[in-house]
């Protein structure tokens, strides 16, 4: 089946089978293997992605419905060599340990700061339930999405 | 994990959706937000040959108030109910049941529509729609009817919908005062206990979700109210309650009894 959709800004057309989940298409086929395959079952959010500005968790979408639509990996959210300031704030903050839920807790901290540009402590704990830490490095997760906040409301 | 092979089908209207379901019967399922339906699909707990994406229809994502309800389209997402200030104002206990569904991502595919059809015994919106009575609107081949909440959920992820009958909307009359309450499943985030509590003067309606196979309206607890929480003891009367490796049957019960009473005195 035929689709065609925006990711990281640049247009794509392929055809793949109506089975094929989201997070394959991207890793797979595009390559783009940033987002990670945690649990599976839309539980752990490692392949949470933004489709049409709004974190969506990649593993629980079939690719066929994602045609038509924006989207925005982890790997879009550098502008060349300049970070963007959510990954700036985790570099800073030690808001990563092993990394692997790294690219989901960025893709969702989007999504919480989209509709709340300041959000509380709490707000962004709450933002984080559908994204799990293994290492339980939320604390720092925590402090790089409020420093996030501060840097882009500046 | 990957579903075994199907056809996929982008369905333009609901009438086109409705014959598309009259043609391929028990073999299609309804595709919406897929948060239920495509982990059941990975799981291979269920093998459509055929999906019918609704998800593009246009006029069945609205929230609108026509008289003295607020109806609901059955595409809209858990978000779009969140973040609308017309349930917020009229129709409070909902915005706070779809505040605890899931999480930020889930709440961005999931809907109401999707949620309903499914009927899984531990799911938030149930509770809801039966204290407040709401009514669900469906199509099919027939033409469209609406059926009570009441007579709606059947049994454990079974519904009152014909086969070939979609979920359009859920017309809510509009509620003062009313509240949802929840123990939480702490790593799923789907309800332990669920309960939608709607107060009008000295009368209460209560909708349970999570205790039994079927989400139920407490007849004993609305019965037996008169105007303080000691009704909430009534919480299982008559119910035939879960059990599974989160809450056996007696803690179950127990958080029943408590969540009941919580939401009397909310």
């Amino acid at each position: 089946m035929q689709i065609s959709l925006t990711i990281n800004g640049k247009s794509h057309s392929n055809d793949i089978e109506p089975r094929m989940s989201l997070v394959h298409y991207l890793r797979e086929v595009m390559d783009l293997t940033g987002t990670h395959v945690g649990c599976d079952t839309s539980g752990c959010g490692a392949c949470t992605i933004t489709l049409d500005g709004n974190a969506v968790k990649s593993c629980t979408l079939l690719a066929v419905q994602a045609d038509g639509c924006e989207i925005m990996t982890i790997e879009g959210m550098a502008n060349g060599e300049q970070m963007h300031p959510i990954q700036e704030a985790f570099k800073e903050n030690h808001g990563l340990q092993c990394g692997f839920c790294t690219p989901g807790m960025v893709m969702t901290a989007v999504d919480i700061l989209k509709s709340n540009p300041n959000p509380t402590e709490e707000e962004i704990r709450h933002g984080l339930e559908g994204n799990f830490c293994r290492c339980t490095g939320y604390h720092n997760i925590v402090k790089s999405i409020q420093q996030a906040a501060e840097q882009l409301n500046s | 994990m990957i579903p075994s092979k199907f056809d996929y089908i982008k369905a333009s209207s609901i009438s086109e959706a409705v014959k598309l379901l009259g043609k391929h019967g028990y073999d299609a399922k309804i595709l919406s937000g897929g948060h239920s339906l495509i982990p059941a699909m990975k799981l291979r707990l269920n093998r459509p040959l055929v999906l019918i994406d609704i998800s593009g229809i246009s006029g069945m994502n609205t929230i609108t108030e026509q008289g003295g309800e607020i109806i609901i389209g059955a595409n809209c997402t858990h978000s779009q109910v969140l973040k609308s200030d017309l349930v917020k104002n009229k129709l409070n206990i909902v915005t706070q049941t779809v505040k605890c569904i899931g999480d930020i991502q889930v709440r961005n595919r999931g809907t109401i529509g999707g949620s309903l059809a499914h009927a899984d015994p531990s799911s938030d919106y149930p509770a809801t729609i039966l204290a407040c009575e709401a009514i669900i609107e469906v199509e099919g081949k027939n033409g469209s009817r609406t059926i009570d909440a009441i007579d709606f959920f059947q049994g454990i992820f079974t519904t009152s919908l014909a086969e070939d009958e979609i979920i359009t909307a859920v017309r809510f009359p509009k509620v003062i005062n009313g509240n949802y309450q929840k123990f939480f499943q702490s790593a799923s985030r789907f309800a332990v206990v669920g309960v939608a509590v709607v107060k009008d003067g000295d009368s209460v309606k209560v909708g349970v979700t999570g205790v039994s196979d079927t989400p139920y309206r407490a007849i004993a607890v609305e019965d037996a109210y008169s105007g303080n929480s000691d009704a909430g003891s009534h919480a299982i009367d008559n119910i035939e309650v879960m059990s599974d490796h989160f809450a056996d049957v007696e803690y179950r019960s127990h958080l029943a009894k408590v969540y009941v009473k919580k939401a009397l005195e909310a």
